[in-house]
Formats: structure tokens, C-alpha cells, sequence
């Protein structure tokens, strides 16, 4: 049975580290910028400060705008607390990749509602680009993750994570390709490029920026930090279910922390690479997007009819 | 009372009434709030009684049998209720209950502009079709209540006959469901042919007989037939106009149970009368689920008639109940049992869930268009701060449409998904492409799902309103709001307790002919749903529990971190001009980039035009106007070259016509001898 503790120990993990991942990521992108860049521990800075200054919320505004930010924010929270993070022990009723999929879809459904909701252009066009990019990332993002589920035979993502611990080796190569298709819909869930730039408010390109123009304050807070949740929690899922390795299998305090070391050092890994990325390649234009989406998709496909 | 539930004596008292309403609203005409009253209060009566009815065979799982023999020839009144009828019948009460209700409210803008007495009748008498569709269980008399279903409905369609668009709508209606009665009619009589009987039970027994030809040229008359009513594409073109044009509650009914009639028919048929399915049926009836869930929401998201595009919705779902329905036809193919029992449970609860919050978002439709008199939702907006409840209501469906957790439309799709894995598990090479190509499409489907009703939602009731109407809405009757705060509730309450929902339904899925001997399975214990042997793990409660958990951390994580700071309410950032409601998002422009991207499919076609002050210095445009419309590929692909091939077999025809008196006698008189000879030998 799973305890009361872990699970808030859990639950707060991904908000805890979140932000760091973000000046990491920075961080990395301002040495390539040849610059020396903000601490990688602005970002806290960041939150701490908007959660301290006023608000002002537009007339046009209703509820939904108002509680957009705690739901937002909340389902991340949800979903953080549903993820092996640590040990693969814990199968959650919660963690199935379905329902993980879907409850990001949520928040989704309510961010874009909240972009609308302020009845100013760019919230209302960051919405249609947001639901644009995030329907067509789902059909990816599902069948990438099927791919594993295939492999492990089951769809829950405490066992996949176990299954891929000793990847059976008819597996490796589908395993990668899904990992692929995975990483496009990563980057284009988490609002990074190619997908997005999330440095700028370039009204012809922004989508993720554009939605959340209007807050201020400690909504903002919410919102900036939810998204970058997001981002940890794509992450975490790319690092723990294609690579498991360091993950716990006895609930030890010895073999928690090895698991946290070894989490450590992958997500830094994957956040060197994205920030590689974003610092190499351009971004796309936005109706070049579901050309990638699309690809995602196609490899997904491929992968799950290479699993014999 | 409950012995009393058990007699077949109830489905006559539930028959008349609805007799009483029809007939009673008929003659209360004169006094618009007498038949109002009159005819939606024995609607309510009659709905809830049948839903009771429906509920007690449900709970004591045994099934009614009652006939009426009559003097015609092959025509039994015959009434089978079992448990998969029962399950229809629930549904069907449900919602008209509910609609009902709201119609005591909603019917009073029609008040001295239609004949209410009329409109109560033909809505008591669909409601009666409806309930006789579903009990039938001979051919003749099913056909009979199939009929009184179609044409109250027609009636029902062209009620708001001063609009003329209403009444088109209604024609096409009329025609493309008399298409689909024909082939019903074509499909019945060549399962007569073989059995020799026209009452279902007996074609049960006598349908092994049949030849594997004959029971393919049944599996595709019905597919037409039945598959004209439930709206797949591409015979669904009657869909999207006849649905919007009927009054909102009625709307609801069409959208919610009635199209459900057919999927209830494709169950009768190929699970419950003919026997041993080939695979390629499974694998038709998954593809043509794909087509029409993907289309189906891409029309949808075209669409800024509210209704209209609620009604491409329908045919989106139709698809996802057909993708359950599919998966588990391949599963009996095959020999699966148990994978098909989980496919049907998935079909039957997705048209449970459907039928709940499609009828809810038309009925939020109809509480939006009795204060704005219009179904353009370009011309709504803000209406959030002036209609509070149907906002809500409207967002809770809108959020059960979109398959988002914890509400009832997550857990069907997810085991729809569910179903499809497992076939991919099981099956090999082309079959298994089969099952994830469809699942890709549900995927892309539901994510499109929630872009089309973020469109709906965000255009319709946030931001400032677009027009004076919109500004001056109030919130409507409380009658509406009961109906809508009923069914936004029960998708709550269905989503959380979806475990036990599903249980009832593998008893449900376990009555029908195909799948007995199937050991009858419980998918869920102590609401925690497993599928395929830990396949798969869901608990609907507990998703709710750590969704509020989180939302009470959050609020809690806020408190602390963030001291008492002033909130001024400000305008929008307005660049330095006025902001006007033209500055808004539109539902076009909102959905403007996923028709670019998806244009190969949808055609679009685009009309420039620009007035200048004058004409010879094109410098200064007086004004600049784009014209956006969908090409409709069916008809120039399909209904055309059907017509025009109708056009020339008929001129053909013609020919034998020549307007002779003489050479009509000479053709009677060659008929004649030819039926005299084929008699005499």
C-alpha cells in the first residue's frame, strides 16, 4: 500500500526542482550565446518576486481567468505525484500513460480558455496555436508512449518503467524510435524550439507567451511555474521510462538516493541537449509545425510495426 | 411495486401516456401554456416511468417477452425486452426526461409565433418511436416504429417552418432516411427469405442457415441502412442540417438517442442475430469509425453555427462508439471473448456518455440561442458574466466532450483506447495496423475535440459580446437550468463511479447472442477498473481524489508564498487604441490555422473582395471583406455522379413511355402473360 509521506514527498518533487531545470537550461543556452547568463537559481528568484507584487486583472476577465492559473498549475502537481520518478514500486491507480496524457490535455483545455478570456488579440491567437500544436502532438505523444506499453505489456507507467529496467533486446530498436517521436512531442508540449521560442514576446510568433500576457502577479507565478513543470515532467517521463537505468526497485533509503542521483544527472543531460538544440536550430514557421507533428506520428507507426 | 414494474402491462401504459400527451396537447392547442403543460408534463410522467421500467429489468436481468397477435399478415406486435433493449430504453428516458423538463421553460419563445399543441404532439409521439424502436421485436413492426421515428421527427425538423432554410433541411432529411429504410427493408427481407419469419427471435434460431454470401449482402444493406441513421460518412449529409434545424430539445433527443437507434441496431444485428461475423466486418466498421471521428471534428471545427457544429460532433462520436463497436466485432471474429466484451462495453458506454453531454451542450445551445435568437457565434461572446449557469453547464459538457478526466467522455475513451490496444497486442501485421491506425485516429480526434469546444467555449461565452443581442441576454428560465445542472451533474457522477457503470454494462454486453458463453466478466473491483489481465489499471475515484488534492495544495502553496497583494482590475493591453469586440478572437480565425493545415482534406475555398473609394487610385480601400467556406467534397464526389447517374438510367427509362394509350395495354397485357406463365409453371 502505498503511504501518505512518499506520496506528498512525491508530489512536491517536481515543483521543487522545476524552476532549477529552467536556469539550467538557460544557463547552458547563455554559454552558447557566449554570455555569462543569470544564476541557475533566477528562476526561483523569478517566482518568488512575482508572487509578491500586485495584480491587475483585465475587466473583460471572468472566473475562468481567475482560476485558470491554480487548475493549471494543480494538474501538474497531479500529474508530478503519478510519475516514476524514483521507484518503480508504487503502481499507482493513477498512472496510466492515458490518463497522464489526458490530464496534461486539461490543463491545456484551460490555459488556452484563459488566453481567450482576456479578449485582447494575442491571448486569443495564442490559444488557436496552442490547441493547433497540441492536438496534433497528441497522436504522437500516445503512440510513442504505446510503443513502450507494447513492450512492457501494460500501460501503466510504474510497470514500463520496471519492463524497460532490463529492456528485453527485440526492443532496443523501437524503443529509440519511439524515444524520437517522443522528444517532438516533448518540445512542442513544453513550449520550446522548434516549436516555440520561450525567450520572446514576438507577437508574430509567440504561442505559450501570448496566452499568459495578461497575468500578473502571483497568477503569473502560477502559470510560469506550472510551465515549467511541464517541461520536468516531459523530461523526467523521456529520462525514466526509454532510460530507467538507476531507478530504485527496493524501497531503501540507500537505493532512493542513488535513483535521485541518477535522475539527477539525466536530466541535466536531456536539459544540456535541449538547450543544444534550441541554440543550433531556428524556429520553425508555425505552418511548418504539424509537418513534424506529422513525422512524430509516422515514427511512432514505424516502431510499434517493428515490435514483433 | 416493483412485481408491478415486472408485467408487460407497463409498456401499454407506457404507450398510452404518451398517447394522452400527444393526443391531449393536440386539443389544448387554443391555450398556448395548457398544451405546453400538458404535453411535456405526460412526456415527463411517461419517461420516467419507462425509465423505471427500464431499470428494474436491468436490475433483475431478465428479459420481458409480450405479443399482440393480429390479423395481418406476418405483423406481430411483438415485445422482447432484453437487458440491451432495457440499457437503450434507460438512455432514451434519461434524456427525454431531462429534455422534457427543460421544455416547460423553453418552449415559451415559441409562444404566438407556433402551434404548441402540434409541437407537443409529434414530440410525445417521437418519444413513443423511439421506445418502439428499441422494444420491437418483429421486422414488420419494427419497421413501423422506425417509420413513426422518422416522420415525427421530420415534423419535428420543419417545426420552425417559417425559416426556409428549416424546411430544406427537413427534405434532405426526409429523403436520405427513406434511403436508409430502404435498404433496412431489403436486408430484413433476405433474412426472411432464409428463416421464414419475420419476429427476431426466430432469425436468431434460423440464421445459421444462412449462405456466408447472402450474410454479407445483409451485413452491408444494414451497415447503409442503419448506418444512414447513426450519420457516418459520407451518408451523414442530412446530419448537420437536420439536427440544428429542430427546436434545441428536440435537437438533444436527435442528437443524443435518436441517431443511438442505429448504433443499437448495428448491436441487434451483427452481435445478437446473425451469427460468426467474418474479420473484414470488424475491420469495415473500424475504418469507416475512423473516418467519421476524424472528419467529423474537423467539419466541426469549421463550423460557427453552434449547432451545426454540435451535430458534426455527433457524427465524431458515432465514430468513437463504432471504433468500440469494431474492435470488438474483430475480438468475436476471432474467437476473443473477453477483448470483445471489453470493445462493446467501451461502445455501449461511450453511448451512454455521448447521450449525456450531447444533450446537454444542445440544451446549453438552446438556452444561448432563446436570448440571442441567433446560432452564430460570431455575434455571441461574454455571455460567461450574463448567463452564469448555462456558461457553466456549457463548459462542464464541453469538458466531457473533450474526453477531459475526471468526467464521464475520459473514461470511454480511454477504454475504447483500451480496446484498440488490445487488438493491436493480439493480432498480427495488417490486422494490428489495423487497430493502431485507429487508435491514432481517436488520439488526433481527441485533441482536435478539445480545439473545436476551446473554440466554442472561448468565443461564445468569454471575452466582450459582438453584437447588441449578446449584450443584452439574461439567464434563462429555471426549468432550463434544472435540465442542464441534471445532465452536467450525472457526467460527474458517471465519470467518478465508471468502474461500477461498467460492470452493469458487461451484464448488458453479456445478454447478447455473440458473446454468451462468454463467462460474464466484472471489469471492475471496487471501482478500479483493470482490462486485459493488468493490461491496464484505472480508478475514476482516485483521479478525482489527487485531481482535488492537488487544486487544495496548490491553493495552499499560494496562501504561503504570496502575502496580501492588491488585485486592480484594469483593460486589456489595447496597444494604444481603442479595444473594440473586433479585435477578438473569431471562431473563423480561431480555427483558421488547423483548416490550413488539414486543407488537402477539407477543401477550402476563399473569396477576396475589396471596395475602393476610387476605383482608378487603388491606394485607400473603403472596404475589405474575405469570404471563407468549406468545399462540400460529397457532394461533387459522391451525391453528384449518384444523381446524375439516377438522371440517365431514368431517361433511359423514359423511352418505354411513349404517352400511348395503346402501348401502355400492349405492356400490361405482356406483364400479365408473363406472370401467368411463370404461375402455371
Amino acid at each position: 500500500m502505498y503511504s501518505f509521506i512518499p506520496w506528498l514527498l512525491q508530489l512536491l518533487f517536481i515543483p521543487a526542482f522545476a524552476p532549477l531545470c529552467i536556469g539550467l537550461t538557460r544557463k547552458i543556452k547563455a554559454k552558447f550565446q557566449n554570455r555569462q547568463g543569470a544564476s541557475i537559481w533566477q528562476p526561483y528568484l523569478d517566482l518568488w518576486k512575482l508572487f509578491h507584487k500586485d495584480e491587475i486583472i483585465s475587466e473583460d476577465a471572468s472566473w475562468v481567468f481567475r482560476f485558470a492559473p491554480y487548475l493549471v498549475f494543480g494538474v501538474t502537481l497531479a500529474i508530478g505525484a503519478s510519475l516514476p520518478l524514483l521507484s518503480t514500486l508504487t503502481r499507482l491507480p493513477t498512472g496510466d500513460f492515458l490518463g497522464i496524457v489526458y490530464l496534461i490535455a486539461l490543463g491545456t483545455f484551460f490555459l488556452a480558455l484563459s488566453g481567450v478570456d482576456t479578449g485582447g488579440g494575442f491571448g486569443g491567437f495564442g490559444g488557436s496555436r496552442e490547441m493547433l500544436v497540441s492536438s496534433l502532438t497528441e497522436g504522437g505523444l500516445i503512440l510513442s508512449l504505446f510503443t513502450l506499453a507494447l513492450i512492457a505489456k501494460s500501460t501503466n507507467l510504474f510497470s514500463i518503467s520496471a519492463v524497460m529496467l532490463a529492456v528485453p533486446s527485440f526492443a532496443i530498436i523501437p524503443a529509440v524510435l519511439a524515444f524520437i517521436s517522443f522528444c517532438i512531442s516533448m518540445l512542442a508540449e513544453s513550449s520550446r524550439y522548434p516549436f516555440d521560442n520561450p525567450a520572446t514576446h514576438l507577437e508574430l510568433t509567440m504561442i505559450h507567451e501570448a496566452m499568459i500576457l495578461e497575468y500578473s502577479g502571483k497568477r503569473l507565478a502560477l502559470m510560469e511555474w506550472a510551465a515549467a513543470n511541464k517541461y520536468l515532467i516531459f523530461i523526467s517521463l523521456a529520462v525514466n521510462l526509454f532510460y530507467p537505468a538507476g531507478l530504485a526497485t527496493t524501497l531503501g533509503l540507500g537505493s532512493l538516493l542513488i535513483a535521485f542521483g541518477a535522475l539527477t544527472i539525466k536530466v541535466a543531460v536531456l536539459c544540456a541537449g535541449v538547450a543544444t538544440l534550441e541554440s543550433s536550430i531556428a524556429k520553425l514557421r508555425i505552418f511548418r509545425l504539424p509537418d513534424l507533428l506529422f513525422t512524430s506520428f509516422i515514427i511512432s507507426l514505424i516502431a510499434i510495426s517493428i515490435i514483433a | 411495486m416493483l412485481s408491478f414494474l415486472n408485467s408487460s402491462g407497463v409498456i401499454l401504459i407506457i404507450l398510452s401516456l404518451f398517447s394522452i400527451g400527444a393526443v391531449g396537447a393536440l386539443i389544448l392547442q387554443k391555450n398556448n401554456n395548457l398544451a405546453n403543460w400538458w404535453g411535456n408534463g405526460f412526456a415527463i410522467i411517461g419517461s420516467l416511468v419507462s425509465g423505471l421500467f427500464a431499470a428494474n429489468i436491468l436490475a433483475s436481468s431478465q428479459t420481458l417477452a409480450y405479443k399482440i397477435s393480429t390479423s395481418f399478415p406476418g405483423l406481430g406486435l411483438s415485445f422482447n425486452i432484453d437487458r440491451l433493449s432495457a440499457f437503450f430504453i434507460l438512455i432514451i428516458s434519461l434524456i427525454t426526461f431531462v429534455c422534457s423538463v427543460y421544455a416547460l421553460g423553453y418552449v415559451k419563445h415559441y409562444y404566438r409565433k407556433y402551434n404548441i399543441g402540434t409541437l407537443g404532439f409529434f414530440y410525445n409521439t417521437f418519444i413513443a418511436g423511439l421506445l418502439l424502436v428499441v422494444m420491437a421485436s418483429n421486422a414488420l413492426f419494427f419497421l413501423i416504429a422506425w417509420e413513426i421515428m422518422s416522420l415525427t421527427s421530420y415534423f419535428l425538423v420543419v417545426y420552425e417552418n417559417i425559416n426556409e432554410q428549416n424546411v430544406k433541411a427537413g427534405t434532405l432529411y426526409f429523403i436520405m432516411t427513406h434511403v436508409g429504410t430502404a435498404f433496412i427493408i431489403l436486408a430484413f427481407f433476405l433474412l426472411y427469405n432464409t428463416t421464414g419469419s419475420l419476429e427476431f427471435e426466430a432469425m436468431k434460431n434460423g440464421a445459421s442457415a444462412l449462405s456466408p454470401l447472402l450474410k454479407n449482402i445483409i451485413f452491408v444493406c444494414a451497415l447503409i441502412g442503419f448506418g444512414t441513421k447513426a450519420g457516418i460518412i459520407p451518408l451523414h449529409i442530412w446530419l448537420p442540417s437536420a439536427h440544428p434545424a429542430a427546436p434545441s430539445h428536440v435537437s438533444a433527443i436527435m442528437s443524443g438517442v435518436m441517431i443511438k437507434t442505429g448504433i443499437y441496431m448495428f448491436i441487434r444485428m451483427f452481435f445478437d442475430i446473425l451469427p460468426n461475423a467474418p474479420l473484414w466486418w470488424g475491420i469495415c466498421i473500424l475504418i469507416v469509425g475512423s473516418v467519421s471521428s476524424l472528419l467529423g471534428v474537423l467539419y466541426a471545427l469549421a463550423e460557427h453555427d453552434l449547432k451545426k457544429l454540435l451535430a458534426y460532433h455527433s457524427i465524431e462520436n458515432i465514430g468513437i462508439i463504432l471504433l468500440g463497436l469494431g474492435s470488438s466485432l474483430v475480438f468475436l471474429s476471432a474467437g476473443l471473448k473477453t477483448f470483445a466484451m471489453i470493445g462493446l462495453i467501451a461502445a455501449l458506454f461511450h453511448t451512454l456518455n455521448h447521450a449525456i453531454f450531447k444533450a446537454l451542450l444542445f440544451l446549453g445551445a438552446g438556452s444561448i440561442i432563446s436570448q440571442t435568437h441567433t446560432r452564430n457565434i460570431e455575434e455571441y461572446g461574454g455571455l460567461i458574466k450574463l448567463m452564469p449557469a448555462t456558461a457553466l453547464f456549457f463548459l462542464v459538457g464541453s469538458m466531457a466532450i473533450s474526453a477531459l478526466p475526471p468526467l464521464n467522455g475520459f473514461f470511454s475513451e480511454w477504454l475504447t483506447f483500451q480496446s484498440l490496444f488490445s487488438g493491436a497486442t493480439s493480432f498480427g501485421t495488417l490486422t494490428k495496423l489495423v487497430f493502431v491506425l485507429s487508435a491514432g485516429a481517436l488520439a488526433f480526434t481527441g485533441g482536435l475535440a478539445a480545439a473545436c469546444f476551446v473554440k466554442a467555449f472561448g468565443v461564445t461565452f468569454l471575452a466582450r459580446p459582438r453584437s447588441d443581442e449578446a449584450k443584452h441576454a439574461k439567464e434563462s428560465d429555471l426549468s432550463l437550468q434544472i435540465g442542464m445542472g441534471v445532465l452536467a451533474a450525472l457526467t460527474l457522477v458517471i465519470g467518478v463511479s465508471a468502474g461500477n457503470v461498467s460492470n452493469m454494462l458487461s451484464g448488458v454486453a453479456g445478454s447478447v447472442h455473440g458473446l454468451a458463453g462468454s463467462e460474464i466478466i466484472n471489469i471492475a473491483n471496487s471501482n478500479t477498473v483493470h482490462v486485459n489481465n493488468e493490461f491496464a489499471v484505472l480508478s475514476m475515484p482516485a483521479l478525482l481524489a489527487i485531481l482535488l488534492a492537488a487544486l487544495l495544495i496548490t491553493y495552499i502553496l499560494v496562501k504561503i508564498l504570496s502575502g496580501k497583494q492588491k488585485i486592480t482590475v484594469g483593460r486589456t493591453w489595447d496597444c494604444g487604441t481603442d479595444l473594440t469586440p473586433r479585435m477578438e478572437i473569431t471562431a473563423t480565425g480561431f480555427s483558421r490555422s488547423i483548416i490550413t493545415v488539414f486543407k488537402n482534406v477539407l477543401k477550402p475555398t476563399r473569396q477576396n473582395e475589396i471596395e475602393y473609394d476610387d476605383a482608378n487610385l487603388r491606394y485607400f480601400p473603403k472596404s475589405n471583406s474575405i469570404h471563407l467556406e468549406l468545399h462540400d467534397v460529397y457532394q461533387s464526389f459522391f451525391y453528384k455522379p449518384l444523381k446524375n447517374l439516377l438522371i440517365k438510367i431514368s431517361d433511359q427509362m423514359r423511352k418505354i413511355q411513349s404517352g400511348n394509350m395503346n402501348a401502355y395495354i400492349l405492356y400490361i397485357f405482356i406483364a400479365l402473360m408473363g406472370l401467368l406463365l411463370i404461375v402455371a409453371k
